[in-house]
C-alpha cells in the first residue's frame, strides 16, 4: 500500500487542500515566466509516468512538470513495454516500484486501475485518468483556469455539455467545482447522461441545449467514440452536432467555453469557436503544467515522507 | 420422487456423541427445546450411556444448512477450489449439502463429466455434494443437454449459471423437456445486451464513480420472460441470486398467478449495497449480479421474510489472487460465502432484530433443500444426523485464522462476526469440528 499520499480521486483533497494547490500553481506560474524555467525543488526525486492509454496533453505536461522541478522523469508507455507481453498492471507496478520512484503517474482504460495500483507500491500514485472514473489533475487545472480568467470559482455556473456518460473530466470536474462553491449542470442527450447523475453527483441535469443560457461557462465534452463500442449512443454525429454542438450561435456575449481536448472539430464544438479567444482551450493547456508541478510538489513535500528541505517559497524567492 | 442419490459424500465412520444442555432448534419440524441431543451411529436419538459428551451451553444445534448454488471450480480451476476444500469450507459454515454449478472448464454437460465428478466427490466430499449440469451444451445457449440421462445418473438440477439462456425458443424447449427429465431448472437471469460493459449496479453511485452500470432491469426483464414461459409450459423454474426489487416483484406476481417459481438470495445482497463499492476493490465488492441500492437490499429482506424469496444461497465463487488483483472493471465477478453465510446474517440481521432466527434457519435448511428437491435435514428422532452446532456468543474475524476455501475473496474479509460453527455432522459423519 502506498505510504505516500496519493491522488486517485478529486475527493481525496479537501477544499483547503485544493486552494493550497491552486496557490502553489500561481507561484510556479510566476517561475515559468522567468528566463530560466527550472527550479531544483525535486532534485533527486524520481517520477514514473505510466501510460496505458494514449495521451498528448496529460503525458507531456506531467513530463515537463517533473523536469521543470528537476526530478528524474521516466516515461513508460504500454506499447513497446512488457504490457504488450501480457504483464499485468500489478506486475508492471511492482517492477517499476523496485526502482524506488517517489511518484507513479498512471493512465489506464479501466475504472479502478489507479486504486488497484496503490495496493502494490510504496510510491505516491497520481491518477492521470482511469477509464470513465476520474481525472483529478484535469479538474484542478480547470479550476485554476477558471480562477485565473473569471477571478473566482464560488458562485459560477458551469454547464458540461455532451458525452457525460464516458467523461471522467465531467465527473472529476463536477465534484471539484461544487466543492469550491460553483453550480454544475450536465446537459446531454438522454443516451449519454448516466442514470443517477443528479442524485449521485448533486448536479442539475437537462436534455435541452437551451439551458446553457444560464451558464457562465459552457464546457464542451469530447464525443468518446473509442469507449462507445459497437452501436452508437446517438443516431449520427451529424445529428449530435446539430442538437448539441457548441458554436457562436448558441452562446450569449460573455459566456466562456472550455474543452479538455482533444477536440472533434465540427462535432461538439465548431471550428470557428475552437479558434476563438473566447474559448479557453489553450489557457487550459497552459495551466496544465503548472498545476501538475504544484500537485507533484505538494505530494512530495508531505511532512510524513519529507527527506530533505524542500521549501518552495525559498526556491521561488531565489 | 426420491432424490437421495443426488448427493454424494465420502464414506467414513459414523458419529456417536451427546451434545449437552443445548437449544435444539428445527423450526421446519416444530422443534425448539433445551436439553441433550443424542446421536448414536450417525442417527438422532438412542441410548446416551458411555458416549462422548460436548458442552452445548450458549449454543444452538440446528439442521445443517443446504446451499443450492456454489462453485467448486472443478474441473479446471482446482487451484482456486476443489471438492475437498469447497466441501470443507461448507462444513465450516454449518452446511451439510451443497449443489455445484456446471460453469467449469470444461462445462459439465454430459454423462461422462457428471460421473467423473460424482466419483471425485465419493473420494473427497466431507458433506453431501450434488452436481448441477448445463441446460445447453457448453452453456452456449443453443443445443439442449441429454437431460433425461443426466437425471438418471443423479444430476442435481440443470443450469447455465454464469449465463442466461438468451434465446427464448431454446429456453422454451428446455421447459418442455423438463416434463420428461423432471430436473429443476435454476436460472441466471440477465439480459446480456442491457448489462454489457457493466461492473456494478447502475445508479447514483455508478454515476459518481464512472463505473459501467448493470441496470436492475437487466435482471427483472429476463425473469419476467422466464416466468411467462414457465407459466405457458406449466414448468417449474428457480431464480438464482435475486438482487433487484423489480425482480422481487416479478417473482411475487408469478407466485400469485400460481406459476411454479422459486427464488434464492445471497447473504451479500442482503447485507451490502452499491455504496460499499467506493473502494473499487474487486476481490470483495465485484460480483454478478452486483450489489444494488439500499431500497433493493431492503426489498430483498422483506421478500425473504414473507417467503417471496424462498431461501438463502451463497453463490460461493472462489477466485485466485491473480484473477482479482486487477482493476475493478477488468476483474472477474464473484465472492466466496460458505464460511460466513450464517454468521454474517446472524450478526447483521438477527442480532439487530431485523430477521427472526427461526426464519433464517428455515431459509437456510428446509426451504433451501426444497428448491432442488434435496433431502431435508432435520433434528427429528430417527433421522440421519445432518446438523450444525453453533456457538452464538463467539466473535471471530473473517480470514483471521485463514479460510478452509482455497480462495479468500470474501465480501466480509476482515469483518468481526458473531456466531461460530463448532461442529457439523453431515450424513451421520463428523464433517467439521473446532
Amino acid at each position: 500500500m502506498s505510504a505516500h499520499r496519493s491522488l486517485v480521486a478529486i475527493g481525496d483533497l479537501s477544499r483547503d487542500e485544493i486552494t493550497h494547490v491552486l496557490e502553489l500553481s500561481d507561484r510556479f506560474a510566476e517561475v515559468m515566466g522567468r528566463d530560466i524555467k527550472k527550479v531544483p525543488t525535486l532534485r533527486g526525486r524520481t517520477i514514473i509516468n505510466l501510460f496505458f492509454e494514449a495521451s498528448t496533453r496529460t503525458a507531456t505536461s506531467f513530463e515537463l512538470a517533473g523536469k521543470r522541478l528537476s526530478a528524474d522523469v521516466i516515461n513508460v508507455k504500454a506499447s513497446g513495454s512488457s504490457v504488450e507481453k501480457g504483464e499485468t498492471l500489478k506486475d508492471t507496478v511492482l517492477t517499476l516500484s523496485a526502482y524506488q520512484p517517489d511518484v507513479i503517474v498512471i493512465r489506464h482504460a479501466a475504472a479502478g486501475a489507479v486504486a488497484s495500483a496503490t495496493r502494490y507500491t510504496e510510491a505516491a500514485v497520481i491518477n492521470a485518468g482511469d477509464g470513465k472514473h476520474e481525472h483529478p489533475t484535469q479538474a484542478l487545472l480547470d479550476l485554476y483556469t477558471l480562477r485565473k480568467v473569471m477571478g473566482k470559482i464560488e458562485g459560477l455556473h458551469v454547464a458540461f455539455v455532451g458525452d457525460v456518460l464516458h467523461s471522467r473530466v465531467a465527473r472529476s470536474g463536477a465534484i471539484a467545482l461544487q466543492m469550491m462553491g460553483a453550480k454544475v449542470s450536465f446537459i446531454a442527450p438522454p443516451t449519454l447522461l448516466p442514470r443517477g447523475a443528479a442524485e449521485g453527483l448533486g448536479v442539475h441535469v437537462s436534455h435541452d441545449i437551451a439551458d446553457i443560457a444560464d451558464a457562465d461557462v459552457v464546457y464542451a465534452l469530447r464525443m468518446q467514440h473509442e469507449r462507445m463500442g459497437k452501436g452508437g449512443f446517438v443516431p449520427s454525429l451529424r445529428e449530435y452536432a446539430t442538437q448539441y454542438g457548441i458554436g457562436h450561435q448558441r452562446l450569449r456575449p460573455g459566456q466562456r467555453v472550455m474543452h479538455a481536448g482533444p477536440i472533434n472539430r465540427g462535432v461538439e464544438i465548431t471550428d470557428q469557436l475552437a479558434d476563438d479567444p473566447a474559448a479557453l482551450i489553450t489557457t487550459q493547456v497552459e495551466g496544465g503544467m503548472v498545476v501538475r508541478m504544484a500537485v507533484l510538489y505538494d505530494l512530495l513535500s508531505d511532512p510524513k515522507v519529507q527527506r530533505g528541505a524542500h521549501d518552495v517559497s525559498a526556491m521561488v524567492a531565489a | 420422487m426420491n432424490r437421495d442419490h443426488v448427493l454424494v459424500q465420502r464414506p467414513g465412520p459414523l458419529t456417536s456423541v451427546v451434545i449437552e444442555n443445548v437449544r435444539m432448534l428445527d423450526p421446519g419440524a416444530g422443534i425448539d427445546t433445551q436439553g441433550d441431543l443424542v446421536i448414536v451411529d450417525g442417527k438422532i436419538g438412542g441410548d446416551p450411556a458411555g458416549l462422548p459428551r460436548i458442552d452445548g451451553t450458549g449454543c444452538i444445534v440446528v439442521p445443517g444448512f443446504v446451499d443450492p448454488h456454489v462453485h467448486l471450480r472443478t474441473p479446471g480451476r482446482e487451484d482456486t477450489e476443489d471438492i475437498a476444500s469447497g466441501s470443507r469450507a461448507a462444513a465450516a459454515g454449518g452446511y451439510v449439502a451443497i449443489a455445484a454449478m456446471p460453469n467449469t472448464q470444461p462445462v459439465v454437460d454430459d454423462a461422462q463429466d457428471l460421473a467423473r465428478l460424482r466419483e471425485l466427490a465419493a473420494e473427497q466430499a466431507v458433506i453431501g455434494v450434488g452436481f448441477i449440469c448445463a441446460i445447453t451444451k457448453g452453456q452456449l445457449g443453443s443445443e439442449l443437454t441429454e437431460a433425461a440421462e443426466l437425471a438418471e445418473l443423479g444430476a442435481a438440477a440443470l443450469s447455465d449459471d454464469g449465463h442466461p439462456v438468451s434465446n427464448a425458443a431454446v429456453f422454451r424447449r428446455a421447459l418442455q423437456y423438463q416434463h420428461l427429465a423432471q430436473l429443476p431448472l435454476t436460472l441466471h437471469e440477465e439480459d446480456m445486451d442491457l448489462s454489457a460493459g457493466g461492473s456494478m449496479h447502475e445508479g447514483a453511485v455508478s454515476a459518481r464513480l464512472g463505473v459501467g452500470g448493470i441496470p436492475a432491469v437487466s435482471e427483472s426483464v429476463a425473469v419476467a420472460r422466464d416466468v411467462a414461459l414457465a407459466s405457458y409450459e406449466d414448468a417449474r423454474i428457480h431464480i438464482c441470486h435475486v438482487s433487484a426489487k423489480e425482480t422481487v416483484e416479478e417473482v411475487r406476481l408469478g407466485k400469485m398467478r400460481g406459476v411454479h417459481v422459486t427464488a434464492e438470495v445471497s447473504p451479500h445482497h442482503l447485507l451490502l449495497v452499491d455504496e460499499d463499492c467506493e473502494s473499487l476493490d474487486p476481490a470483495t465488492r465485484k460480483m454478478n449480479p452486483p450489489l444494488r441500492a439500499i431500497e433493493d437490499r431492503d426489498a430483498l429482506l422483506a421478500a425473504l421474510i414473507d417467503g417471496t424469496l424462498d431461501c438463502i444461497a451463497t453463490d460461493h465463487a472462489p477466485h485466485g489472487p491473480s484473477e482479482k488483483e486487477l482493476p475493478f472493471e477488468e476483474a472477474p465477478f464473484g465472492v466466496t460465502g460458505l464460511e460466513t453465510a450464517f454468521a454474517s446474517l446472524y450478526t447483521h440481521l438477527v442480532l439487530p432484530g431485523k430477521l427472526p432466527l427461526e426464519i433464517l434457519i428455515e431459509r437456510m435448511t428446509c426451504d433451501a433443500a426444497r428448491v432442488l428437491d434435496l433431502p431435508i435435514p432435520t433434528l427429528t428422532k430417527g433421522a440421519t444426523a445432518n446438523l450444525a452446532l453453533i456457538n452464538l456468543e463467539t466473535r471471530w474475524i473473517v480470514g483471521g485464522g485463514g479460510f478452509q476455501s482455497k480462495s479468500r475473496n470474501s465480501a466480509f474479509l476482515g469483518a468481526e462476526l458473531t456466531g461460530h460453527v463448532t461442529l457439523t455432522i453431515a450424513g451421520g459423519q463428523t464433517a467439521w469440528q473446532v
